[in-house]
C-alpha cells in the first residue's frame, strides 16, 4: 500500500460559462519517505495538484487514498484533523502571522491541536534549536530576514511531525544561496522520513529530487525516478 | 484549542489592530453610556419630582371642583353640564367628618402689592390657620393666620420671605401694613424660606384669611380644598366620608373629584417611569447602531485576514474554531466597549448630581444590566455573521489572498 494513490483525478474550474480544466485522469503512486519534485509549466495544475494532496482541495471526479483510506469522501472537520496530524505546508510567500513571534508561529498548529502549553514550549524551543532560530524566538516576522521566515514556516510545517511535507515553490521568493539552504533544510526532513513533494521551477532543485513529475496542461506528462545527482 | 488559548489568541488579534478595535470600542462605549447617562437623568427626575409630592404627606387629600371621569362617560355628565362650585361652607362641613383631623380652603389669585412706594405683583393664596401644617411649612417670624371662622374676612397677611425682603428689607415686618389691591393688611408672620417647590414658590406668596381672598377676587368659590385624614389608614375612611358629605350638600351628586397624595404619585410615577423607558429606548437605538458597526468592523476584520484564516485552515483549524476564535474577538470587544461605557455613564450621572445638586441623577441598576447585557448581546449577535463567512471561507483562495 503506499502513502499516497491518486486515482484518475479530475479537477474542472467553472469560470462563467467557460472550463478550466485544471487536472485531467491524473493517477499517481508516492510511497512513504519520497522525494518528488513537480515541474511543468505555469497553469499546468502543479498548485492545484498539491492543494488535491494537502486536503484544501476537492476534485470532482476520481479517488484519493491516504495512507489506504479514502480521504475525498470526508468531512470538512475530518479533513482538518488530517491536516493537522499528517500534512504540514510550506509556502511561497511563508505565510506567517504578522502579529505573532517566530514562536508562536512555530508553536501555532501545536495550540490549534490543543497541546498543553508545557509541551508546546517545549517542542517549540526544540524546533528553534533544531533550525537555529534561537535568537530569533521573540522576533516578529517583519523583523526576520526572508531565508529565517521560510525556516520559521517550515520549523511550523513540521512541529506537528507529519508524514508528508507540501511545499509550493519554497526557494520562489529567496536569492540562491538561501533558497539552497532551504532545499537543503527540506532534504534533511526528507532523509528523516517525512515524504517530501515539491513543486518548483528550478531546474537545478527539481534535478536534486528523486523523482520528478512533469506536469503539461493538467495531465501528467513525465513521471520519472532517477538517481540522485551528487550534491 | 483550549479556551485560554482561543481567549489569547482573539485579544493578541482584537490588538493587532488598534484603531479599528478602539473604534469599536468607543461606539459601543457611547451606546451604553448613553443609556446609563439618560436613564440616570429620567429616573432623577422621578424621584425628585416623587419626593416632592411626598413631603406633602402620605395622609393628604385635595378636593378639586368638577368631576374628572377616567373610567369612561358617566351617564351624570350629561345630566348636569356644569358642576357646583365648592364654597368655605363644603369646607366647614368637612372638618364635621370623624376621620378628618384638618382641613383647608384655598382661594387663588394675583393681586398687586404696594408697600412704602414699592409695588409688585405676587400670588395672594386665602386660606385657614391649618394650611400652615398641612403644607408642612414653618414660619420666620410672627404668627400664621388665627383660628377663626371660614366666613371671617379680617385684614391680615402672612408673608413669603421674598416678598418681605422686597418690600420691608432689613427692618421688621411683623406689624407693618402692605395694600393688596384696594385692601390694606397688616403683615403678622413671615414664611420660613422654602425655595422652589412644586406649583407655587411660597418665598413669593401672600397668605390672607379665606374670605379676605374670596372679597378681594369677588368671587364666593374655592379653587381646592386641602383636607388631612387621622392618619393614613384613615385615609379610605376619609375619602368615603368625603364623598357622602359632598354628595349630600351638592343635591345627591357627587360633582368633586378628590385626589390623593398616593394617586398623584402613582400617576406621576407612571408617567416619569414610562418617560425612563422612552429614553432608555432611544438610547437603546445607539446601541443597534454600535451592533452594525462591530458587524462591520468584523466583515473588515475578515477580509484582511482572509490568509491567515487561509493558513489557520492549512495548519488544522477546523471551520467551528475559526467561527469560535473570531466570535470571542467580537465578544471581546463588545466587553471592553460595554465596560469603558459603564464608567463613562457613571461619569456622566456623576457629573449631572455635580451640576443640579438637588436632582439624584442616579443611574436604575435594570437600566446598566440592560445597557451592559444589550451591549454584550449585539456584539455577540452582530459577530456571528462575520464569523460564519470566515469559517466558511474556501482555504485555497483564501491562502491565495495576500
Ligand atoms: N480558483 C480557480 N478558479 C478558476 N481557475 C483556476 C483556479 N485555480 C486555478 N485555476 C486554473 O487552473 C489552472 C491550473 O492552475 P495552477 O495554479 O494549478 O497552475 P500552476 O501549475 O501552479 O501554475 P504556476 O506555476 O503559475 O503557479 C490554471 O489555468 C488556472 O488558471
Ligand atoms: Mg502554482
Amino acid at each position: 500500500m503506499a502513502q499516497i494513490e491518486l486515482e484518475h483525478i479530475e479537477r474542472i474550474f467553472r469560470l462563467g460559462d467557460s472550463e478550466v480544466h485544471a487536472l485531467r485522469d491524473v493517477s499517481l503512486r508516492i510511497e512513504a519517505g519520497e522525494y518528488l519534485a513537480v515541474m511543468g509549466p505555469s497553469g499546468s495544475g502543479k498548485s492545484t495538484l498539491l492543494n488535491l494532496l494537502g486536503l484544501l482541495d476537492r476534485p470532482n471526479a476520481g479517488h484519493y487514498r491516504l495512507e489506504g483510506r479514502d480521504v475525498t469522501t470526508l468531512s470538512a472537520d475530518e479533513q482538518a484533523r488530517v491536516r493537522s496530524a499528517r500534512i504540514g505546508f510550506v509556502f511561497q510567500s511563508f505565510h506567517l502571522v504578522p502579529r505573532l513571534s517566530a514562536a508562536e508561529n512555530i508553536g501555532l498548529p501545536l495550540m490549534l491541536a490543543g497541546v498543553a502549553p508545557a509541551e508546546r514550549a517545549q517542542r517549540v524551543a526544540q524546533a528553534l534549536a533544531d533550525f537555529g532560530l534561537e535568537q530569533r524566538a521573540g522576533h516578529r516576522p517583519e523583523e526576520l530576514s526572508g531565508g529565517q521566515r521560510q525556516r520559521v514556516a517550515i520549523a511550523r510545517a513540521t512541529i506537528m511531525r507529519p508524514a508528508m511535507l507540501l511545499a509550493d515553490e519554497p526557494t520562489g521568493n529567496l536569492d540562491r544561496s538561501t533558497g539552497q539552504e532551504v532545499t537543503a533544510l527540506l532534504e534533511a526532513l526528507n532523509a528523516g522520513g517525512t515524504t517530501l513533494i515539491v513543486v518548483t521551477h528550478d531546474p537545478v532543485m527539481g534535478a536534486r529530487a528523486r523523482r520528478r513529475v512533469l506536469m503539461e496542461d493538467g495531465a501528467i506528462r513525465r513521471d520519472e525516478a532517477v538517481a540522485p545527482a551528487a550534491p | 484549542m483550549s479556551p485560554a488559548d482561543t481567549l489569547r489568541f482573539a485579544a493578541a488579534a482584537a490588538l493587532g489592530n488598534r484603531l479599528r478595535s478602539a473604534l469599536m470600542v468607543l461606539a459601543m462605549s457611547i451606546g451604553v453610556a448613553a443609556v446609563v447617562v439618560l436613564t440616570a437623568l429620567g429616573d432623577g427626575a422621578r424621584r425628585y419630582v416623587v419626593g416632592e409630592f411626598a413631603a406633602l404627606g402620605a395622609s393628604l387629600v385635595i378636593v378639586l371642583p368638577g368631576r374628572t371621569e377616567t373610567g369612561g362617560v358617566n351617564p351624570g355628565s350629561f345630566i348636569t353640564s356644569t358642576p357646583r362650585d365648592l364654597t368655605v361652607d363644603d369646607a366647614a362641613a368637612l372638618l364635621r367628618a370623624p376621620s378628618v383631623n384638618r382641613v383647608a380652603p384655598l382661594a387663588v389669585g394675583n393681586a398687586e402689592l404696594s408697600s412704602g412706594g414699592r409695588v409688585r405683583e405676587a400670588m395672594v393664596v386665602g386660606t385657614s390657620a391649618d394650611y400652615l401644617d398641612l403644607r408642612k411649612m414653618a414660619l420666620s417670624a410672627g404668627r400664621f393666620l388665627p383660628r377663626e371662622d371660614f366666613s371671617r374676612a379680617s385684614g391680615l397677611a402672612v408673608i413669603g420671605e421674598t416678598l418681605r425682603a422686597e418690600f420691608f428689607g432689613n427692618g421688621p415686618a411683623v406689624g407693618r401694613s402692605i395694600r393688596a389691591g384696594d385692601r390694606r393688611l397688616r403683615v403678622i408672620g413671615v414664611l420660613a424660606p422654602a425655595g422652589q417647590g412644586l406649583g407655587m414658590n411660597s418665598d413669593e406668596m401672600l397668605i390672607v384669611p379665606v374670605a379676605t381672598a374670596q372679597a378681594m377676587f369677588d368671587t364666593n368659590t374655592l379653587f381646592r380644598i386641602m383636607v388631612e385624614a387621622r392618619g393614613r389608614e384613615a385615609l379610605g375612611a376619609a375619602q368615603r366620608e368625603m364623598e357622602t358629605i359632598l354628595r349630600a350638600r351638592h343635591d345627591g351628586e357627587l360633582d368633586v373629584t378628590l385626589i390623593s397624595q398616593d394617586a398623584v404619585l402613582g400617576t406621576f410615577d407612571r408617567i416619569l417611569g414610562a418617560l425612563t423607558l422612552g429614553v432608555a429606548g432611544i438610547a437603546a437605538i445607539s446601541l443597534a447602531v454600535a451592533g452594525i458597526l462591530v458587524m462591520n468592523v468584523m466583515l473588515v476584520a475578515v477580509t484582511q485576514r482572509t490568509a491567515e484564516i487561509g493558513l489557520l485552515m492549512a495548519l488544522g483549524a477546523s471551520g467551528r474554531l475559526i467561527r469560535t476564535a473570531f466570535l470571542v474577538e467580537a465578544a471581546l470587544l463588545s466587553i471592553a466597549g460595554a465596560a469603558v461605557g459603564f464608567l463613562l455613564g457613571h461619569a456622566g450621572a456623576w457629573a449631572i448630581r455635580l451640576a443640579y445638586p438637588v436632582l439624584p441623577a442616579w443611574p436604575p441598576a435594570w437600566a446598566v444590566a440592560a445597557a451592559v447585557g444589550t451591549a454584550l448581546v449585539t456584539g455577540l449577535g452582530f459577530g456571528v455573521m462575520p464569523a460564519r463567512r470566515a469559517a466558511r471561507l474556501d482555504p485555497v483562495q483564501a491562502l491565495a489572498r495576500r
